[in-house]
């Protein structure tokens, strides 16, 4: 028996009131794959990280992880399940200061590789300011404490949701360097990125959603630039 | 037919009607009601002045205030001040409280504005705790025991107790039409659509140039005067108050937040329909005294959570009634 | 002079009481936005498990306590997952009139209960006991005992706040409820906890106010209201600020009633009122929140 990809996305539908968001999405990843998911603003890439993430509840089987129906769990237990959020705009707690909210993250106890020594290894500047507010930290700071503190709950997949969002563009250089290390070490990842220049060079497969969509996909070295525009804009 | 926004709806003419026929059957009560009809219907009129007004503060304009006890015992003893120790005859003595309450209206929101949201709930029962206490040490209005209205007052009004019920009568049902009336009116002017605006999503009626805190502070000044002059006629009718019966949060706050609650909150109709459930509730279980009131507490909180509209919001939800042409509507085109 | 120290000591003393009931109010408040209108009822609620408690087991008061926080606590755990967390939401208005029936239910229940006879906790010698400091001056052993628990729970709450994962979890929760979950924190457990903390706070406070003083089913709100301007005389996001809002609290109410037997409410509530005219953000709210 073949083991079940470690994400799949089946025909999610997902809706805030009467607004549908998102028609009818399919996605699979394997085992320490990166997805990358594009697509104008509002195409409902975010709608879907906090999908599979439980922020929305969705049909129980319209999300298998590791073959078993997460859809509709809440997001207290999906974490449990091996599955972390890195939330747009990094939305850091501000009364923590940078240890505390790593250590939160880190507050399910799940085993792995990852932990508090392991993050300040990984991001030297943090462990400098450990005792420091969060809110006091340049945003560079701020997304290694956001990944940081997704990664403590040691993730069998971790979704990223435009982490280059408002930073200087050598420090989206690191941080993407930051997460080549991540994936390379067995992390499966997706990644919604409006950069598409960042997002097509780390993901293996890409998703360009399109007005809640799945306007095209296939494996990143495949696809063409006039491809993803095709997709992009609807044109 | 030409497309554009209008209030009316078949229901609402209809409505319209009914309460007009409505009135006209009230204001002849003392020929048909009896003595404790007519005594009940005074109480119906004022609680529902009471939770019209509550309902404009709090399902308006948003302002949870359980200190409109302040404003209810204010316009009491301006009454018992003015007509007892000053000789003013009783009957301009309401409006008078009216005027009174709406001027001290002022600084106390001055102050209590300052607390926002929930806390502003609290701020305002402190207030109304300041007025009973203040009150309680005016020994000229006696002190914490009370004052009767005396007796020569009482018979200068209407020489026959009969004579006098029957005035209290009119004068009751004359300022709730005159006060639901304002209401109407408020809800229907320019004034109105901020109040909905503000209702609906505050956030947006201030980023849309809805001056809030001044239509909050208009609405609170409005409600004072209106609540103090019920209060001046439910101890007119009374004839007697005291700091604990004029200042009382049972009596004049939760009864009347659970009559709007009930009923609908947000809504001009809610508080008809939850004054109606109130009274039936009232007649027939307030016989059990604390239990009734457990009772009404746990009605008040299944609707909050069940139905957050109140019973009115429940029924016109499903319907899409209103009893009043109130509502704007877009007409098709 | 000495009368005066006298007056004073003895409000600083209660003031340690006032601090506990507005440390409990202050917490849910921290946590998920709730002001929960039924605080005092709950205060008076515990204070009449105590009575059961000691009428039963022919326990001290003070030993009450054993009992008395564990069932409260336990009581504001059910309390917030069956009934308050459903109100919980964008708007202010489901929670504040919840707790305001539930205020009305506690009260009318504790009547049908326990009538409105006025009761009172004998402590057994321990409340005429007292300390003499100097000639004239000489304080009950009870409300330094009260005064004393009262800054050991204030002192507790901020360590559990900033020193533990409990209090990690409180101050995530409260920060961003929604990302919080991305923690895994179940955010009606947390909530549940924080209001069962908040109400084993509310039995202590409500085994010192019958001991200290008579209480009927009918005493809550005031209570309430004693907290809530300890909240806001101190400064809405400050633990010790709750000590301090309660002090000046209990001084203010002391000296005006020595002054006048009836100026000693009004006297803390005209403080209350000139400190939310003069410096609304309280004494120790600074510019955090």
């Amino acid at each position: 028996m073949p083991e079940p990809p470690l994400l799949g996305v089946a025909a999610l539908d997902a809706h805030y009131g009467d607004f549908q968001a998102l028609f009818g999405v399919s996605l699979t990843l394997s085992r320490g794959e990166v997805a990358a998911v594009i697509g104008a603003n509002g195409a409902g890439k975010s709608t879907l990280l906090n999908a599979i993430a439980g922020l929305i509840r969705s049909r129980h089987d319209a999300i298998l992880f590791e073959g078993e129906p997460i859809g509709d769990l809440p997001a207290n237990r999906i974490v449990g399940r091996g599955i972390a959020l890195v939330p747009e705009g990094r939305r850091l707690f501000p009364s923590l200061n940078v240890e505390e909210n790593l250590l939160i993250g880190g507050q399910i106890g799940r085993p792995g590789r990852w932990n508090l020594g392991r993050i300040y290894e990984l991001f030297p500047v943090l462990a400098e300011r450990r005792r420091q507010a969060s809110t006091s930290l340049s945003g560079g700071q701020q997304q290694m404490v956001a990944i940081g503190r997704a990664l403590m709950s040691n993730p069998a997949l971790l979704l990223c949701d435009e982490i280059s969002l408002g930073l200087a563009p050598i420090i989206v250089r690191d941080i993407y360097a930051t997460l080549r290390q991540i994936v390379g070490a067995g992390t499966a990842a997706v990644v919604v990125e409006q950069d598409i220049g960042q997002a097509l060079a780390i993901a293996d497969r890409v998703y360009c959603l399109q007005e809640g969509r799945v306007a095209l996909e296939g494996r990143a070295g495949e696809v063409t630039r006039a491809d993803i525009s095709a997709a992009y804009f609807g044109v | 037919m030409s497309g554009g926004v209008t209030r009316a709806t078949r229901a609402s003419n209809i409505g319209l009607v009914l309460a007009l026929a409505c009135l006209v059957a009230l204001a002849f009560a003392p020929f048909w009601a009896g003595r404790d009809g007519m005594r009940l219907l005074i109480d119906a009129y004022l609680y529902l002045v009471l939770a019209s007004l509550w309902n404009l503060l709090a399902g308006y304009a948003g302002l949870v205030s359980v200190g409109q006890q302040a404003f209810v015992g204010l316009g009491g003893y301006v009454l018992f001040g003015l007509a007892a120790l000053a000789g003013v005859p009783p009957l301009l003595c309401i409006p008078i409280a009216g005027i009174a309450a709406a001027i001290i209206a002022i600084p106390v929101a001055a102050i209590t504005f300052r607390l926002r949201g929930a806390y502003f709930a609290i701020g305002s029962w402190v207030m109304a705790e300041v007025f009973r206490l203040v009150a309680s040490q005016i020994s000229a209005l006696g002190g914490g025991s009370g004052i009767s209205l005396p007796a020569g007052i009482v018979t200068a009004m209407a020489a026959s107790r009969h004579g006098r019920e029957i005035l209290v009568y009119w004068v009751a049902l004359g300022l709730m039409v005159a006060i639901l009336g304002g209401i109407v009116a408020l809800l229907r002017s320019r004034h109105g659509l901020a109040l909905t605006a503000l209702r609906d999503n505050e956030m947006a009626a201030r980023s849309n140039g809805i001056d809030v805190r001044r239509t909050k502070l208009v609405v609170f000044i409005l409600v004072a005067a209106g609540t103090a002059m019920a209060g001046a006629l439910i101890f007119l009718q009374r004839l007697r108050i005291s700091p604990d019966a004029g200042f009382s949060v049972n009596d004049w706050t939760a009864f009347v937040i659970f009559i709007t609650v009930i009923g609908g909150i947000g809504r001009f109709e809610g508080p008809f329909v939850g004054v109606v459930v109130f009274f039936v509730l009232r007649e027939t279980l307030a016989d059990l005294g604390s239990l009734y009131l457990m009772i009404l507490g746990a009605i008040a909180i299944l609707v909050m959570l069940k139905a957050p509209r109140g019973l009115f919001g429940f029924i016109a939800e499903r319907t899409d009634t209103q009893l009043l042409p109130l509502q704007r509507r877009v007409r098709g085109v | 002079m000495t009368a005066w120290l006298n007056t004073i000591a003895q409000g600083v003393l209660v003031g340690g009481l006032y601090a506990m009931f507005a440390a409990g109010l202050s917490l849910i408040f921290g946590v998920m936005k709730l002001v929960n209108i039924a605080h005092g009822d709950l205060i008076v609620l515990a204070a009449y498990v105590a009575l059961m408690v000691t009428d039963a087991l022919g326990l001290n008061p003070i030993l009450s306590l054993i009992v008395v926080v564990p069932v409260m606590a336990t009581v504001g755990y059910l309390l917030q997952r069956g009934l308050l967390n459903r109100a919980l939401g964008e708007d202010i208005l489901p929670p504040l009139l919840v707790t305001f029936g539930l205020s009305v239910i506690l009260q009318n229940g504790l009547l049908q209960l326990f009538s409105a006879d006025s009761r009172r906790l004998q402590a057994g010698g321990l409340d005429v006991a007292s300390v003499k400091l100097a000639e004239g001056l000489s304080l009950g052993v009870l409300p330094l005992l009260q005064f004393a628990l009262a800054v050991l729970v204030i002192a507790g709450l901020h360590w559990l706040f900033y020193h533990t994962r409990l209090g990690r979890a409180f101050r995530a929760v409260s920060d961003d409820p929604r990302v919080a979950q991305l923690m895994g924190l179940d955010n009606r457990h947390v909530f549940g906890l924080a209001m069962a903390l908040s109400l084993a706070i509310v039995a202590v406070a409500g085994v010192f106010l019958a001991v200290r003083t008579n209480f009927d089913p009918a005493t809550g709100p005031a209570r309430l209201i004693f907290g809530f301007e300890a909240v806001i005389i101190g400064g809405l996001s400050s633990l010790w600020g709750t000590l301090v809002g309660g002090i000046l609290l209990g001084v203010v109410q002391a000296i005006g009633a020595e002054i006048d037997p009836g100026w000693q409410v009004l006297a803390g509530h005209v403080a209350f009122l000139a400190v939310l005219a003069i410096r609304p953000q309280g004494l120790l709210g600074g510019a955090r929140r």
